[in-house]
């Protein structure tokens, strides 16, 4: 099921939670809504869901009009961050809930309830486990299970909220490479909420980057980490360093000097790099600092070094070998090799 | 399986960091020994000394029985009424902001505060023939005060509190999320509350409720006023445990107050085990 969100607004109290967001989701794609707390992508999964309904704009699944549809007609399966189990029903009652509230026509018989359940339980590596209670699980169990519940509904598309962000960082990397087969096998239409942004690049097809109730960028993992179209972009994701620069005569200066680096367009203008995307120089134009701390990480060391005047300096961290000298005090000049400018 | 079947073993004590189990278990039974268990020993023991006969002729006393009935068939419909609007009051409460919720908030317990026996006064007042509420339900023959119904009406004001307060935290700690979750799922409004809402809520009612009754069914200072005391139809067996007494009557008296004991108990007791038995049920314990 493709859906598209059109120009969506949504406001709270008056104050906006969303300005004018539109989105195409691909049928059978993995999506993931990546952003700080604040930044509207929760907002957006729910007006999607029907558990929120917009101010303005509209909602299409497939070629039809969602938009004021409630969320029961929705037949959206949506999976809450802290599970929200029936805590008085067992296991296989919780997944079987969906079809035991069908209208008298459309529910199966008991038996073939029962059976499905137990079907879905299976599917979600939990088999045996059906008379239990909630809280006898563990919390990537429950997890599953509010999985389970969710697709018992058959829905169109799956919804879920933060799925892993109440567990421990070892079962959350279990799950998320389980929720991925499990996408791959039953190729729902799927999107999720997250704010770690290693969640987001590894498991989604793509990812929305959201800020400030706007959506900033749409792109696969590449994409986003590779070529960020926003200042936001680029320091949301990964890490990176900010400078504020001038272009003149197609030569980028920091603080009056030029820095080895070519542009198209003069002017003032925001240059950002990531901290492995540096080589240190012996001499030429570049970059040059005493290095105000260092730190090893891993199989590499992360100098910070203080750059422009001593009354308003910008402090930059870049990658260094190991075997190169970064003492505190010591003297570096690097040149960025990838970087990009926004005016 | 293994956490179930650990919980279900019998612990004489639980581990705990902090001392001082045998200190509070000893002065919790002195306590209860010396302002309980002491003064109902003697309570039975009274009554026993009559002999099997003479009780059993004081019980079977057809002003007696027709005291114990109604004492307890209006406690049990006042509580009943109160689950019902108790819980709807609760709702209101948690659920919805509105000018005025603490007022409202603060006005549930007002009954706890004020003496009974001025709620008494003031309901009679209201319901009588001639009061606010009472003259508008005469002329459609409804009376209320000095009828059993104004005694109904009155353990309905003095056990309401139990409910909204026994039911109003469980009712906070629901999410929101859980209801969605029943929405999303296809449920419909009057589904989640009966399927969802009502079922996680039924211990806190079972307590509530057995609140209200044993409230209801001791309650003496605000029924007298109101019911109107007429033997065999609105005489509660408290008040006629007072009557026996100052007609010197000490043997009927202690019968009375023994067998309502023995039924408050055996009621709070089955009360109690369905309890249990639902928050098993209902996945509360492990």
């Amino acid at each position: 099921m493709e859906i598209r969100v059109e120009k969506i607004r949504k406001e709270f109290d008056l104050y906006p939670a969303l300005h004018d967001v539109s989105l195409k989701i691909e049928s059978g794609e993995l999506i993931a809504l990546l952003g700080p707390s604040g930044s509207g992508k929760t907002t957006l999964l729910r007006l999607i869901a029907g558990l929120e309904q917009p101010t303005q704009g509209r909602i299409f699944f497939g070629n039809e009009d969602a938009s004021y549809r409630s969320v029961q007609e929705r037949n959206v399966g949506f999976v809450f961050q802290h599970y929200a189990l029936f805590r008085h029903m067992s296991v296989l009652d919780n997944v079987a809930f969906g079809l035991k509230v069908r209208p008298k026509g459309q529910r199966p018989p008991k038996a073939e309830i029962r059976r499905r359940a137990l079907e879905l339980l299976e599917m979600v590596q939990l088999n045996g486990l059906e008379k239990r209670f909630p809280s006898q699980l563990s919390g990537g169990q429950r997890q599953r299970v509010a999985l389970a519940r969710a697709m018992a509904i058959e829905p169109k598309v799956l919804l879920l909220d933060e799925p892993f962000g109440a567990l421990d960082a070892k079962v959350r990397k279990e799950l998320r490479r389980w929720l991925r087969d499990f996408h791959d096998r039953t190729g729902h239409t799927t999107v999720f909420v997250t704010h770690d942004q290693e969640e987001a690049l590894e498991l989604a097809d793509r990812v929305v980057v959201m800020s400030q109730g706007k959506i900033e960028q749409v792109g696969s993992s590449d994409d986003v980490y590779d070529r960020p179209n926003s200042p936001f972009v680029f320091s949301f994701i990964g890490e990176s360093a900010s400078l504020p620069v001038k272009v003149e005569g197609g030569v980028v200066h920091f603080h009056g000097a030029p820095t080895g680096l070519t542009a198209q367009r003069d002017g003032e203008a925001r240059l950002f790099f990531r901290p492995q995307d540096v080589s240190l120089i012996e001499e030429g134009p570049g970059m040059t600092g005493p290095v105000t701390s260092s730190r090893r990480l891993a199989g590499t060391r992360i100098a910070e070094i203080e750059l422009g005047s001593p009354e308003k300096p910008c402090h930059v961290e870049v990658e260094v070998p190991l075997e190169a000298s970064a003492s505190n005090g010591s003297i570096l000049s690097f040149r960025p090799t990838r970087w990009k400018l926004f005016y | 399986m293994t956490s179930a079947r650990s919980a279900a073993r019998w612990h004489w004590k639980n581990p705990s960091v902090i001392p001082g189990f045998g200190l509070t278990l000893g002065f919790t039974l002195a306590y209860l020994t010396l302002i309980i268990l002491i003064p109902l020993a003697a309570l039975a023991w009274r009554s026993a000394s009559l002999g099997w006969s003479d009780f059993l002729r004081l019980v079977l006393d057809p002003r007696t029985l027709a005291a114990l009935r109604i004492s307890f068939s209006t406690a049990l419909i006042a509580a009943v009424v109160n689950v019902v609007f108790g819980v709807v009051a609760a709702w209101v409460l948690v659920r919805y902001n509105f000018p005025g919720r603490r007022i409202v908030d603060a006005v549930v317990d007002l009954p706890f505060a004020i003496p009974t026996a001025v709620a008494g006064i003031a309901l009679t007042a209201i319901y009588a023939p001639n009061g606010m509420i009472g003259s508008l339900l005469a002329p459609l023959g409804i009376k209320v005060a000095y009828s059993p119904l104004g005694i109904v009406v009155a353990l309905i004001a003095i056990g309401l509190p139990f409910v909204v307060r026994t039911v109003q935290p469980v009712m906070q700690e629901i999410s929101q999320e859980v209801e969605e979750a029943a929405a999303s799922l296809g449920a419909s409004r009057f589904q989640t509350i009966f399927r969802v809402i009502l079922p996680g809520l039924t211990p806190a009612i079972l307590t509530g409720f057995s609140l209200a009754l044993a409230r209801g069914i001791g309650e003496y200072g605000s029924v007298i006023f109101i019911a109107g005391n007429i033997p065999f139809v609105s005489e509660i067996a408290p008040l006629l445990i007072v009557i026996r007494l100052e007609e010197f009557d000490y043997g009927a008296a202690t019968v009375i107050a023994t067998v309502m004991l023995i039924i408050s108990f055996l009621m709070l007791f089955l009360i109690n085990f369905i309890q249990a038995w639902s928050r098993r049920r209902f996945g509360y314990e492990q």
